[in-house]
């Protein structure tokens, strides 16, 4: 997989999070994203910026264009040091929520998006891979 | 007195007239600001400067002596913040007072170099701080006028709007932030109670990205008003918007969803007992002309 190019964006306020998915926005068109896809994408972000926000206490969003050679995509790597998922898979489940949100961010993210990588350590912090392809 | 108050002092017109010559050169805006002001603005700010040099100390501009200089220099960058000056305008005003103060140390003490040095040093000291507070004031003027833009905006994009009788509709534009939600849900509340109304639309045709916290704001909103009594629509789901939904495996089938605004207004109009109809252009009566229509009160929902 090759990088097109890529950003990182602080994720350290509610208005970052409006900031991401506006630039989320710009790259998805710029990737020719069919509208439903570019919404998809843009949500998901939004999700997961504010999973790091509000659970990670912040962090930063690596933005990159990638390619495979066949198709173009958008990978967004969050990342932060916050307290981590102890159960993963508990944390992926439908309507599980550590806050008091709908717990959908994080499962409703994965369906959003065609690749959805996540790893976590306690007490060191979780790194949530997405990638969606054109 | 130390060497650059006296300076300061003695040289006012000459130091004032190569300040101008300075600025002229490097920051001028002539569509911003003319000659003159930029002239008394200069002038005003020097004296000011040279009556706290003089009795004050030249390297702590934080000191009481200084106010009176802080605050003409908080007006300066406010005013240009506004004006629409660039922040590194805004500071080269201050910092181009250097090369003329910077010239006449030299030529006073050409003879002394070690006490030209020491002057020089406080110069720049004294130059740099007062164009750094130049700069913070001049942020900070600049976030006071996004904060009350923000403000305004706020106001501006939640409107509750009354279609008919006991039929009220809050059309959102915009990101829904915890903030924005919480004006929404009191300015639809209260309009609800004024209007006396039974059904309030809410339409999310202006929202771009309808994520978990937006749907729970939502969802907070409609339950809010259900327990006034008042049902509500939720109207202007776009195709992309629905996908998403399902996908994120948000539940909104406790509530009424329609594509339109259009939609959502005939089932509220139903709900209410009122029924839209086509009328005769010629006797006014209800008919299969296409001319016209009016809302009727459907007889078997009357005064329900």
């Amino acid at each position: 997989m090759t990088t097109l190019k890529s950003e990182s964006v602080d994720i350290a306020g509610p208005t970052d999070v409006v900031i991401l998915r506006q630039k989320v926005r710009a790259w998805s068109i710029e990737l020719k994203f069919s509208l439903v896809d570019q919404t998809k994408m843009i949500t998901a972000s939004s999700e997961l910026a504010r999973n790091t926000l509000d659970h990670g206490g912040g962090g930063r969003c690596l933005m990159e264009m990638v390619s495979n050679g066949a198709r173009s995509g958008l990978r967004l790597t969050f990342e932060d040091h916050g307290p981590g998922i102890p159960d993963i898979d508990l944390a992926l489940k439908d309507g599980y929520s550590t806050g008091n949100g709908m717990g959908l961010g994080l499962s409703g993210s994965k369906r959003l998006v065609n690749e959805f990588q996540i790893a976590s350590k306690v007490g060191e912090g979780t790194r949530i891979c997405v990638v969606r392809w054109k | 007195m130390s060497k650059i108050a006296e300076i300061l002092q003695k040289n006012e017109s000459e130091l004032l007239a190569d300040w101008m010559k300075e600025q002229l050169t490097a920051v001028r805006r002539r569509d911003l600001m003319n000659d003159g002001e930029l002239q008394a603005q200069s002038t005003d700010l020097l004296r000011s400067i040279a009556s706290a040099a003089r009795n004050g100390n030249v390297t702590d501009v934080s000191g009481s002596d200084w106010a009176g200089v802080r605050e003409r220099l908080t007006d300066i960058s406010a005013s240009r913040a506004k004006q629409g000056f660039s922040p590194d305008e805004t500071a080269l005003f201050v910092f181009s007072l250097k090369q003329p103060l910077f010239t006449r140390l030299r030529n006073e003490l050409a003879k002394d170099p070690n006490a030209m040095f020491a002057e020089m040093w406080n110069a720049t000291v004294m130059v740099d701080r007062l164009g750094l507070m130049t700069f913070g004031a001049f942020l900070k003027a600049k976030e006071q006028l996004i904060a009350q833009q923000a403000e305004e905006m706020l106001e501006l994009s939640t409107p509750v709007v009354k279609l008919w009788q006991g039929i009220v509709a809050i059309p959102l534009i915009g990101t829904l932030d915890s903030n924005r939600t919480q004006i929404v849900m009191e300015s639809l509340l209260s309009t609800i109670v004024a209007t006396n109304s039974k059904v309030a639309i809410i339409d999310i045709t202006g929202v771009p990205a309808v994520d978990t916290l937006v749907a729970q704001h939502l969802l907070k909103t409609i339950t809010a008003a259900k327990l006034m009594g008042a049902e509500c629509i939720l109207s202007g789901i776009r195709p992309q918007i629905a996908q998403t939904i399902v996908h994120l495996g948000i539940n909104l089938n406790e509530v009424i969803t329609k594509a339109s605004l259009a939609d959502a207004l005939a089932t509220a109009l139903q709900k209410t007992g009122k029924t839209v109809v086509r009328i005769d252009k010629q006797n006014g009566k209800a008919g299969e002309n296409k001319d016209g229509a009016e809302v009727k009160q459907t007889p078997e929902r009357k005064g329900a």
